[in-house]
């Protein structure tokens, strides 16, 4: 039930202030989610979504400083650090 | 689902292998740890996380399952709903093949009650719009990433001043559940993976109280396999130097404030309330159900369900599983009289079931 999924931004339909929406892409599935509550969105953003409304933008630069840390970590050789 | 921005890079080989290798090299005892979300619990099992993890740690299945953690009385009553004249009761497919203490709202449907699965709660407003002379009822199940959209549901019904839709209320929260836990006799959590998205909406500021009351570390944790190890590599991070307190490992979605429009949405339309959590009993202030102001969109205050009472199948030990006292598999009736085919109790149905997740990957 808790399952939300991320998804890009194709376009934003704001015409009702109560309720903004968006069509988002998830793979090859493109699905109207509501984004009330997301502030800051532009076409090209990924957001994550659950039974149609946007939880969460996803903040990419802190996305990418966690994978890249994660790679690091692969670096070291924990038999020797331990 | 190749080449999916924001999952792939999260279902990584090389990241699972340098993640267990570096709890391995971190640990110095063994821990318990439990994942609250039943989501988180899919995931485990899916990947085989537990083949992947050091013997030292012990993962245990939280009760984050809202559809298995609902009660037999509310599925009673929502499957007298279906069997009302003009009446529509829609809910998430989850939900449908859950059974209550006669039926399940499946097979209401297959003997001619009116069951709709819909995607959003949008969706049954939009149906009670379509259906002026039914009237539509919405089973709304869920955690607090739930709640929020079904408050929009409601809210939107008010602005289009519909009088055919309405709410049975079924809303569980998440922190008073995990206090609930770490307050029994038996329990044995020495750190908590709190639910990514249950986070995004809340926040985890009100993690902060109980992770000092209980000297416990909770650390924020996503979906996919990577995230689900770094949020075990910071659990055991924090029990190896003996600290406690709240951390985020999902902070690409979870900000600590949470969504702050959404949260003050769910204050207007809901207030919290005591909720029976099926097989674990009574949690004060476990719930939402509706304010005043939106009664008139409560199933509850609509319809008459007065005297509606249930009982929990017996050979189910479903409140052991989702409070992490047994695994499925100790279950004398796992997988024999109880599988997804013809389940005794909701773990063994719902896609966050922890039951349904052992049998499905093959435990």
């Amino acid at each position: 039930m808790c399952l939300a999924v991320p998804g890009k931004i194709i376009s934003i339909d704001d015409s009702d202030p109560e309720l903004r929406m968006a069509r988002v892409k998830f793979g090859e599935i493109a699905r109207d989610i509501c984004i009330q509550w997301v502030n800051d969105l532009s076409e090209g953003d990924y957001i994550i979504a659950h039974i149609g409304t946007a939880l969460s933008k996803i903040d990419e630069a802190d996305a990418k400083a966690t994978l890249e840390a994660l790679h690091e970590m692969g670096e070291i050789d924990y038999d020797t650090n331990a | 689902m190749a080449g999916l921005k924001h999952i792939d890079e999260y279902r990584d080989r090389r990241l699972v292998g340098n993640l267990t290798k570096k709890i391995g090299s971190e640990l110095t005892r063994p821990w318990t740890i439990m994942e609250i979300c039943g989501g988180q619990t899919h995931a485990i099992m899916k990947y085989s996380l537990l083949d992947l993890l050091p013997l030292e740690i012990t993962m245990i299945h939280g009760p984050g399952c809202p559809v298995c953690v609902t009660s037999v009385e509310l599925i009673e009553k929502a499957i007298v709903l279906a069997r009302q004249e003009n009446t529509i009761l829609a809910s998430f497919g989850d939900m449908l093949r859950v059974p209550g203490s006669t039926s399940d709202l499946l097979s209401t449907k297959a003997k001619g009650g009116n069951v709709r699965m819909v995607y959003s709660p949008l969706d049954a407003v939009r149906m009670a719009m379509e259906h002026p002379v039914k009237r539509v009822v919405f089973f709304a199940v869920g955690f607090e990433t739930t709640a929020p959209a079904v408050a929009l549901a409601v809210k939107q019904a008010a602005i289009r001043k519909l009088e055919n839709f309405s709410v049975l209320v079924a809303h569980v929260l998440v922190p008073p559940a995990m206090k609930a836990l770490l307050a029994a006799p038996e329990n044995r959590i020495d750190g908590f993976l709190a639910a990514g998205h249950v986070c995004t909406v809340m926040g985890y500021e009100e993690y902060l109280p109980m992770a000092e009351e209980y000297k416990i570390p909770i650390v924020v944790t996503g979906f996919e396999p990577v995230d689900i190890l770094l949020g075990i590599l910071r659990t055991v991070q924090m029990l190896e130097k003996g600290r406690h307190g709240v951390e985020n490992a999902y902070s690409r979605c979870v900000k600590k404030e949470g969504n702050a429009p959404a949260r003050e949405l769910l204050g207007e339309v809901f207030e919290t309330c005591d909720r029976t959590w099926r097989g674990i009993g009574h949690i004060p202030g476990s719930g939402y159900r509706l304010r005043d102001k939106y009664r008139r969109f409560d199933a509850e205050h609509v319809f008459d369900l007065g005297g509606i009472k249930a009982e929990e199948p017996v050979q189910c030990i479903s409140g052991e599983i989702l409070t992490g006292i047994k695994k499925p598999t100790e279950c004398p009736a796992y997988g024999k009289l109880c599988n997804p085919e013809k389940p005794l109790g909701a773990p063994m149905v719902s896609s966050e079931g922890a039951c349904a997740a052992y049998y499905k990957y093959g435990k």
